[in-house]
């Protein structure tokens, strides 16, 4: 029994679909599959919107493809299936001495969402994206075709898959170029920070290789913009204990997000750092994947889910994110998670998120007044000459995405070659026109 | 002691993930089965994560032929021989209704085929005086039901074989793990109607690594199926034969 019938939803719930779900447990049932019944691929589902959904359609779920098929100690080498997860890679090959050169800030991704979105993480200031640390990756096109694209062979290909929404094929699996860790452990650096133009000066100033703030998206007046910078580095250091981890088991009521809750949250959480900071260190999960340890967290936004919304906005433009927080800060309708980071330029594909500048990703219950205050942000971001994160909007519509993404139409063109009857469409391709046949 | 773990049914999400706990802390593995690439690619996968050594080799529960070859290479281990015990087959009632001859090869891939193969391995197991036999069985193999007696059959020799085994190899200071899962979330059971309180595999695999350390005699996987499998096979059977679950 290959197909079974099922709801599936992105993490944040918002949308939802229902569909026939494969999930092949051996690279030859996968190949199998893409010959006689092609369908698009979805990973952990971390993708908060409809990225990874094809309601009344077909779907591959690729978590149970994860195996390592090669490593190289001296390296750092590593190829994978695609539905390898990156805190996996973390536990794994940490105690060797190699991480994966990018990861999120949770660790449940799989390698293949990670591509299919171009991911960035603490260290994109100096590291990049996940794509440019990808060497090659193995595709099944729909009809069976199997074609290897890399920086150096398929090229086009290559740029079109890096952060390409999973439309140039079914990624089957991946080579990646880990970076060195002395240990399995990360020395943390808190600092309060008073207001939002001192979180720009501190994170443009920022020397270490992992850097994010987490942002106080209630504060008004001259607390505006205030927060906690994390800076950090890998270390072999000593750690404290790892938590156990705990299962949300309940949606939760609406109230538990409530203004008044989260303003009194918030206080408290950015008084938990002294005004002198603080230094310690953890194991590196503990730190590049917080939440990890409260499993199906998205359950405390309640059945009607939630929205994230994150722009990047160009440097030379911190005005208008200014304003943008200033204005999230006035509505009231914000969620304690909310984190501002400096990017660099690094980005491997064409329809990668990263620019050079600054980024803000802050989550909203899903309600009416917050898809109205969203929709006046993406103006905003658009203004700024900013761009939407494909992995998280689930609003904007295809003519705002087209203009962020200059590349698009190079990307659908090579996104046709590989998919000419439009079977790997997804959700998000349809609601965004991203492909002439969508 | 250096530990060699032989699994059959290799294939199975639930020995990937039995095989993988074992592989990280450095346990030899011979991967036993039918699909030989996939085998492969599953003994590159356990190397890397930690394996002394794993090789991929064939076996069918249904060609005694099979089993020879991998006695030989096992017995060229040093140290404790383990074997742990996956394969199976549950096609559904309905299909065996209709060929009935599927009732042997039911009885083959969850009982015969995999006792022969034990019986054959005991005395090198004996020899050693040391070992564990890992047998997964079912909760199906506690009660006949409507929906699947003839896998119930099967699963419910093997476990009664098991025990024999269990009392013939303690004697010989080994040990035999009975496992009965629930449902279980692997091939079998994907968009098999009325599933419920299905299990992960890793949570089944870390359960199964647990009861070997403890020398546990028979476990229900997860815990809570002990409770359920207790009522069951509490009814009279003059209700139960009117019931359907
Ligand atoms: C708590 C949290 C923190 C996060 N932090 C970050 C962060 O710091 N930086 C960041 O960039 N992102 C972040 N994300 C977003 C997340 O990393 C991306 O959305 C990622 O794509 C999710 O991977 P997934 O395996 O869950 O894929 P899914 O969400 O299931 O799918 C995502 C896309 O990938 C495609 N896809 C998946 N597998 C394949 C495959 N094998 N072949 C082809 N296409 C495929 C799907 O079709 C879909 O388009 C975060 C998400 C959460 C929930
Ligand atoms: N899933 C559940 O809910 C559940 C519950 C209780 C017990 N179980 C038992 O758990 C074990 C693992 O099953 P699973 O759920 O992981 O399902 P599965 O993926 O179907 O695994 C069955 C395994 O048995 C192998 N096999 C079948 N016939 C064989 C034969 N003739 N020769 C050699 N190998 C053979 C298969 O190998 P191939 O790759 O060659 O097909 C596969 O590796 C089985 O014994 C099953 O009965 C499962």
């Amino acid at each position: 029994m290959l197909w079974k019938t099922a709801d599936y939803a992105g993490w944040g719930r918002v949308h939802t679909a229902r569909g026939q779900i494969a999930r092949p447990e051996r690279a030859a049932q996968l190949a199998q599959l893409m010959e006689e019944t092609p369908a698009p691929a979805m990973g952990m589902r971390r993708s908060y919107n409809d990225s990874l959904l094809n309601d009344g359609g077909r779907i591959i779920d690729m978590t149970r493809m994860d195996k390592i098929l090669a490593f190289d100690p001296e390296t750092g080498v590593v190829e994978v299936e695609a539905g390898m997860q990156i805190g996996e890679l973390v536990r794994l090959f940490a105690p060797r001495g190699w991480i994966p050169a990018v990861v999120p800030g949770t660790g449940f991704p799989t390698v293949g969402g990670a591509i299919a979105h171009d991911i960035h993480g603490k260290n994109h200031h100096v590291l990049g994206s996940f794509g440019q640390h990808v060497l090659s990756v193995t595709l099944l096109q729909p009809g069976g075709g199997r074609v290897v694209a890399s920086p150096a062979r398929n090229k086009t290909l290559f740029r079109a898959t890096m952060g390409g929404i999973g439309q140039t094929g079914v990624i089957l699996s991946a080579r990646l170029q880990m970076i060195a860790t002395p240990g399995t452990s990360m020395r943390v650096k808190e600092t309060r920070v008073e207001n939002f133009d001192e979180f720009l000066a501190l994170l443009d100033a920022s020397t270490f290789r992992y850097n994010v703030g987490w942002i106080d998206g209630t504060a008004t007046g001259a607390a505006m913009g205030r927060g906690i910078l994390e800076e950090a580095e890998l270390t072999d250091g000593p750690q404290r204990r790892a938590l156990p981890a705990v299962t949300v088991p309940l949606d939760l009521p609406s109230f538990a997000l409530s203004a008044p809750t989260v303003k009194l949250f918030n206080a408290a959480y950015w008084r938990k750092v002294p005004s002198r900071g603080n230094v310690s260190v953890m194991p590196i999960a503990a730190h590049v994947f917080p939440l990890d340890k409260l499993y199906d967290w998205n359950r405390l936004y309640g059945k009607r889910g939630f929205h994230q919304f994150q722009c990047v906005v160009p440097v030379e433009n911190a005005d208008v994110l200014k304003q943008i927080v200033a204005k999230i800060s006035r509505s009231g309708l914000a969620s304690p998670l909310a984190v501002i980071k400096r990017m660099g330029e690094g980005r491997a594909g064409m329809l990668s998120f990263p620019m050079e500048g600054y980024t803000l990703a802050i989550d909203f219950p899903a309600r009416e007044k917050a898809e109205v205050l969203i929709a006046e942000l993406e103006a905003m971001t658009v203004e700024a000459g900013g761009r939407l994160y494909l992995g998280k909007d689930a609003l904007a519509s295809g003519a705002t995405i087209k203009a962020m993404y200059p590349e698009w139409e190079a990307w659908a063109a090579e996104a046709e070659k590989a998919d000419p009857e439009g079977l790997l469409i997804t959700d998000m391709v349809r609601r965004l026109h991203l492909r002439g046949t969508a | 002691m250096t530990r060699t773990w032989i699994i059959l049914g290799a294939t199975s999400a639930m020995a990937r993930a039995f095989a993988r706990q074992i592989a990280e802390r450095g346990d030899t593995l011979l991967l036993a089965g039918r699909d030989m690439d996939e085998l492969k690619a599953l003994a590159a996968d356990l190397s890397a994560r930690g394996a002394a050594g794993a090789e991929a080799i064939r076996f069918d529960a249904r060609d005694a032929k099979t089993f020879a070859p991998i006695l030989r290479k096992v017995e060229l281990e040093p140290g404790e021989i383990n074997v742990a015990v996956f394969v199976g087959s549950m096609p559904p009632q309905a299909q065996i209704d209709a060929d009935p001859s599927l009732i042997d090869t039911v009885a083959t891939d969850n009982f015969s085929g995999p006792a022969r193969f034990l019986a054959t391995l005991l005395p090198v197991m004996e020899a050693r005086a040391c070992g564990t036999v890992v047998g997964v069985t079912s909760v199906a193999g506690d009660r006949g039901r409507i929906g699947n007696y003839t896998y119930g059959a099967a699963k419910s020799a093997f476990a009664t074989y098991l025990s024999g085994l269990r009392n013939r190899l303690t004697r010989a200071g080994g040990h035999v793990v009975t496992v009965k899962p629930g449902f279980v979330d692997t091939a079998m059971t994907w968009g098999v109607e009325g599933m419920f309180l299905v299990a992960a595999p890793e949570k089944v695999a870390r359960a199964i690594v647990k009861a070997v350390e403890k020398q546990r005699n028979v476990i229900y996987t997860p815990g809570f199926w002990w409770v359920i499998m207790t009522i069951i096979k509490l009814i009279p059977e003059r209700i139960f034969k009117k019931l359907s679950i």
